[in-house]
């Protein structure tokens, strides 16, 4: 599997992440006992699994197959979901602290898993009938069967009602035509949780098991970002799917929207996650980098740049803070959510831009996260709701005015 | 087990330079502690048994010992008291070791703060058990101990009966970190706190220094090197 030798490269380069978590406000306060232990225990994975490998992966545009188990034990699958069926019944705000640690290492592998926490296990929780939620979460949540999910299409991204791909009752199966791409896990994914219109044009959410006839998973390659992600498209041309496959308690768009809500909040973790690793870096990159006879960080133009990272992440942290206690207590809004997607990964990708010139140009090469984090960000503004789309969800919000037909 | 600040803590004093500042410091478990902990799981999970985390420590310790549990440990004891100095907490420990059937008790070679290392051996003095400091290998075979140590020029194997003491060097083996399963499973693990016995402290640490703050560079030309010598003779007296 792949051309990289992970267990050499992790040796080589344990103990080079040398990350220390800026907390300006002390928001650890805020945060329980048991999310700070989960929170410090993916990062102490985190350092010893993923950061000596990250890199590597991402310049060769390969996926670290061999972190799956791994994600599956500490957690990142789902953590959110009932103990009942094998995940870890944790609240919101362990999710998105889980998500916080893995995009401080990269965006794509903390893709990864969103997408099989929010994306595939949580429309099969929430949508799925009982013997669904039996069959696939515990081994879902294990990382022994991988997911991934189907929305959006070549020509419906932003638009998803538009989509065209579609299942016709057969009488003992489903037909399932089209195709569906920008799929994150594709190519690796065992399943696909794919969304489709009915005769009727309904949204139906159907589960496609991989090695079913017609359905084929081509990957997307030449990405200048989320490399260390498998990206692919799902075609379907003609696939029988058994019925007892089709999640029989959603109906219209209001499914795969509630699930990208559920994503979009831990991306709004995420984001900072991104942006805190960007601001430790170049911090001690300033500390320690001399010219005209002292330290950069010396300088008032890198003391604005710091000051106004360090800033930016204090108030993301509040956000994420308070956002996760409104998940928990099932009160958050999607324009609340909309809004901390938004301003988060907006401010991570301007603190990257930043950071990335405070390390000159040390800040281009791999040595450091920077440009990977940079390059990552650039599509987490795109995915799960464009920048401008979240813009307008939050516009139609304030003034009751839908601007987006 | 000790609770310790973090290895990357700015470590300042207070009252007088008598007493370590905790404000704001992260606490963890002592590295050495941690292998011992974890060769004690492997212990457990090859031959059988369960594992006891005992620490001398008020309630603030208590997080660092879920942690201890989300790794594996079966339950654990708190005797309520600050550790304030090695004999103190040997003698608490020997307490609960006393009142209990353990076979092997496992410590760090010290404690990463004050480093004073002398628990292991006062321990094994007060029960009476025989004692292997600072080892790098320790197996449970036919009943027995097999423990490895470095020594200067070469490594030096014992044996030894059970009941026995035996401190973590590092290299006995690799640190857990808690799973999401462990972490779910500590919540319910049993924390027993216990008051201390009264003793009569024999020793307290009666001042801290911090080192010297370190100073800027100074670059002396190659052509001057007996600048150099004057320098380190006259003004920073390290030669004669």
């Amino acid at each position: 599997m792949g051309t990289i030798n992970f267990e050499e490269l992790k040796d080589r380069n344990f103990g080079k992440d040398r990350y220390v978590q800026p907390d300006f406000y002390n928001i650890d306060e805020l945060l329980s006992e048991e999310h700070i232990l989960i929170r410090n225990s993916v990062r102490d994975w985190v350092k010893r699994e993923l950061s000596p490998v990250i890199e590597e992966y991402a310049q060769k545009a390969e996926f670290p197959h061999q972190i799956i188990k791994g994600l599956g034990e500490i957690g990142a699958f789902g953590p959110q979901l009932p103990a009942e069926y094998g995940c870890g019944g944790m609240d919101y705000t362990t999710y998105g602290l889980i998500m916080q640690e893995l995009e401080r290492c990269d965006s794509g592998i903390r893709s990864t898993a969103s997408v099989q926490g929010s994306l595939v296990m949580y429309p099969i929780y929430k949508f799925g009938s009982e013997e669904q939620k039996h069959k696939y979460l515990p081994k879902l949540a294990k990382g022994e069967l991988m997911g991934c999910f189907g929305l959006t299409e070549p020509d419906h991204g932003s638009n998803p009602g538009g989509m065209t791909t579609n299942i016709k009752d057969m009488g003992d199966h489903y037909l399932l035509n089209g195709a569906k791409m920008w799929i994150s896990n594709a190519p690796f994914a065992d399943i696909a949780v794919v969304w489709a219109k009915n005769e009727e044009g309904k949204v139906r959410g159907i589960i496609v098991e991989r090695g079913y006839e017609g359905f084929t998973t081509p990957e997307t390659h030449g990405k200048w970002s989320l490399r260390a992600s498998a990206t692919g498209e799902l075609v379907f041309d003609n696939v029988k799917v058994p019925k007892e496959n089709l999640l029989p308690h959603v109906e219209g768009l209001k499914g795969p929207l509630t699930c990208l809500n559920s994503a979009r909040y831990g991306i709004s973790w995420g984001a900072v996650g991104a942006a805190m690793d960007c601001y430790d870096s170049a911090l001690q990159y300033a500390k320690q980098r001399n010219q005209f006879g002292r330290p950069i960080a010396g300088f008032q133009l890198q003391q604005k740049k710091l000051a106004e990272m360090l800033t930016e992440i204090t108030k993301a942290q509040l956000v994420c803070w308070r956002l996760g206690n409104l998940m928990n207590n099932g009160k958050a809004t999607p324009a609340q959510i909309s809004l901390a997607k938004r301003n988060n990964v907006e401010i991570a990708l301007d603190i990257a831009r930043e950071a990335r010139q405070i390390h000159g140009a040390m800040g281009i090469t791999g040595e450091y996260s920077i440009m990977r984090h940079m390059m990552n960000l650039e599509s987490v503004v795109t995915y799960e709701g464009t920048h401008d789309v979240h813009l307008l969800i939050l516009g139609m919000e304030i003034t009751g005015e839908n601007a987006f037909v | 087990m000790s609770v310790v600040p973090d290895t990357t803590t700015k470590i300042t004093f207070t009252d007088n330079n008598t007493k370590f500042n905790s404000q704001g410091v992260q606490f963890i478990i002592n590295p050495y502690d941690e292998l011992s902990l974890t060769k004690a799981l492997e212990i457990a999970e090859k031959v059988g048994g369960t594992v006891t985390v005992a620490t001398v420590g008020l309630a603030d310790a208590e997080p660092v010992i879920r942690k201890a549990l989300a790794i594996g440990a079966n339950d654990a004891i708190r005797i309520n008291a600050e550790p304030v100095e090695g004999m103190f907490v040997a003698q608490q420990l020997a307490e609960i070791i006393k009142n209990d059937n353990y076979d092997i008790v496992l410590t760090g070679r010290e404690s990463i703060d004050y480093n004073g290392g002398q628990v292991t051996g006062i321990l094994a003095e007060l029960l009476n058990w025989p004692s292997v400091n600072v080892c790098t290998k320790m197996e449970l075979v036919d009943g027995k101990m097999h423990f490895e140590r470095d020594i200067d020029g070469g490594r030096q194997s014992v044996i030894a009966n059970l009941p026995v003491i035996a401190s973590a060097q590092k290299d006995l083996c690799e640190p857990r970190i808690p799973n999401m399963k462990g972490i779910m499973a500590a919540r319910t693990k049993p924390l027993t706190v216990k008051e201390p016995v009264q003793l009569e402290l024999k020793a307290h640490y009666e001042s801290f220094e911090s080192p010297s703050a370190k100073q800027a560079v100074r670059m002396i030309d190659a052509e001057q090197a007996g600048q150099l010598i004057d320098i380190l003779r006259n003004e920073i007296k390290i030669i004669a």
